[in-house]
């Protein structure tokens, strides 16, 4: 089913007409509490491509080197799960290391990445759609972009609105929701162009 | 049945593994990412450690021997262990944010179970903190006071010895068994005078099922060691010449029998009434201390109160609640201070007596047990 869709296709396609955010609305717990600032979301945003794309990867090796040869595929889940949250440990140790203000901002939504939904859907539907080692890495490359793409977007547009006369009932969650229905709505345009299945 | 058990092997060994390896990789991070190397913390300008950083500063504090009071042991749910970080602290973490007013931010006041030590360090701490540490103390003598409270003399072995102000208290670890399954920690009182550093005495009243003091009554013996960390608190004596009145009840004696033995020792002789109450003469103690306190201090007055009177025996004292007595024994409510230790509850009943009879809010000490 994915023979026919290069690895190219694939990584524009996760961005652009599959967004996991704002197509399967995956990961959408973080999407809503970071994307106050736009730093903080580029911040996370980018800990996202890091982790997704490295564990799409590690997951492919582990269940196609592992878990298919001896039939352990009630497995996966625990696996692909711990293997996360290792990852994300390390993620955590690098950016305290690297850069505290990043540290400090992304508070404890740093380790909810393991429970990041969208992470964990990046590695199923690999499995899922058969994708070969070089799909999977860009599919889980693309899908961390255009994640990225979300939640800067919406975090551009809530900086915008923080001058805005929101009703009151809508303050917080409920307007952010209403924009991610209308940001998920424009990028049902791309559709038409490539799909992923 | 043979491929099961293959599968079973072939399942555990996999996850096994996965686990395994994923371990290692994430101690070698840590000992290289994770380590920030040697770093020096300064303390009061004063004292200069240099320590492995990379761990909360309560735990660094902790292994240099410094005891910063923590009830909840570094979870960051407590907001007890605020310190001054004067440099290399940094912004405030989420965590942090919940404890520290804004007052507070801007003397740097820090969560030091959440803050890391990255960087060179620069606290201050007040003194009498350096006063607190673990001791391994000696339980020398246990005898009851009561049917139901214990007193029990504490003694520091070999050089150790602990100075503290009458009316601070202690924590004693309970060590695990049938009751808890872990180490816990319970504080009480100091009953005996400060003067004496190298040994001291609490008072403890049995409840039932209470962790600590079941373990107190039925399971601890004389010549056990047992650790305990302190002194804490700042229930003690002001230093003004006010009148002063103190109330409690029951095992609340501790905390104002170690201040009237401090007061008869150095010869404070202010103007001072005790009312203690109980519920029957069963439940009084230490009595004939009280009285002997009463010659060597002239203008000191004890005052115990029976709450629930047996009519078959004979009782000369006052009877009924504190608060009813409380209007007969208070001259110069202007004037004086109150010193009070007792269950929250009943606290608060005497702080709202106290006040209706004209003693201002900031005059009202209390420690209260739970």
């Amino acid at each position: 089913m994915s023979e026919g869709i290069g690895v190219f296709g694939i990584f524009f396609a996760a961005i652009f007409t599959s967004n996991i955010l704002l197509t399967l609305y995956l990961g959408m717990c973080s999407f809503l509490a970071v994307s106050r600032k736009v730093k903080t979301a580029i911040g996370l945003g980018f800990a996202v491509i890091f982790v997704m794309t490295a564990t799409s990867a590690l997951n492919w090796l582990v269940y196609y080197y592992l878990i298919k040869p001896y039939n352990l595929d009630y497995l996966k889940y625990i696996v692909f799960i711990i293997i996360i949250a290792a990852f994300v440990q390390l993620v955590e140790m690098i950016i305290e290391r690297v850069s505290e203000p990043l540290y400090i901002a992304l508070g404890i939504f740093l380790p909810l990445i393991t429970v990041n939904c969208a992470i964990l859907g990046v590695s199923l539907f690999m499995i899922i759609r058969n994708y070969t080692f070089s799909q999977s890495i860009s599919y889980g490359l693309g899908s961390g972009v255009g994640w990225l793409i979300a939640i800067v977007a919406m975090a551009g547009i809530r900086e915008k609105l923080a001058h805005a006369r929101v009703p009151k009932g809508l303050e917080g969650a409920g307007i952010t929701l209403i924009i991610a229905g209308i940001m998920a709505m424009a990028f049902m345009g791309f559709t038409g162009m490539m799909g992923l299945s | 049945m043979d491929f099961q058990w293959i599968e079973l092997v072939q399942s555990v060994a996999v996850v096994c593994g996965i686990a395994t390896v994923l371990a290692i990789f994430m101690v070698i991070a840590d000992a290289t990412i994770g380590n920030y190397g040697k770093k020096k913390l300064i303390i009061n300008n004063d004292k200069e450690f240099e320590v492995e950083a990379g761990h909360s500063v309560l735990t660094t504090l902790k292994e240099q021997g410094i005891f910063i009071p923590s009830a909840c042991g570094g979870r960051g749910s407590c907001g007890l262990c605020k310190l001054q970080v004067d440099e290399g602290g940094g912004d405030y973490l989420p965590t942090e944010l919940p404890w520290i007013t804004e007052e507070e931010q801007k003397e740097n006041i820090r969560l030091c179970c959440q803050l890391k030590m990255k960087n060179d360090l620069k606290v201050t701490i007040p003194e009498e903190l350096f006063n607190i540490r673990e001791y391994e103390v000696k339980v020398d003598k246990v005898i009851d006071l009561t049917h139901d409270i214990k007193g029990i003399t504490f003694a520091f072995q070999g050089d150790d010895e602990m100075d503290f102000k009458a009316g601070q208290f202690v924590q004693l670890e309970v060590p695990e068994y049938d009751l808890c399954e872990e180490t816990i920690y319970r504080a009480y009182s100091i009953a005996s005078a400060p003067s004496d550093n190298k040994r001291f005495d609490l008072q403890i009243k049995y409840v039932s099922n209470g962790i600590c003091t079941t373990y107190v009554h039925k399971h601890m013996e004389e010549g056990e060691t047992i650790t305990m960390n302190g002194p804490y608190g700042d229930f003690y004596l002001s230093d003004t010449d006010s009148e002063l009145i103190f109330m409690a009840v029951g095992s609340g004696m501790a905390p104002i029998i170690s201040i009237l033995l401090d007061m008869a020792e150095k010869g404070i002789d202010r103007k001072a009434t005790f009312l203690f109450g109980v519920r029957t003469m069963k439940d009084l103690f230490i009595v004939d201390e009280l009285k002997e306190l009463e010659k060597k201090l002239p203008n000191f007055k004890f005052v115990p109160t029976i709450s629930r009177p047996d009519e078959t025996k004979q009782w000369d004292g006052e009877t009924g609640r504190l608060t009813e007595i409380l209007p007969k024994y208070l001259k110069n409510p202007e004037k004086t201070e109150a010193y009070l230790c007792a269950g929250e509850n009943v606290i608060n009943s005497y702080k709202a007596k106290l006040m209706e009879l004209g003693i201002p809010e900031d005059k009202i000490y209390f420690d209260s047990f739970g």
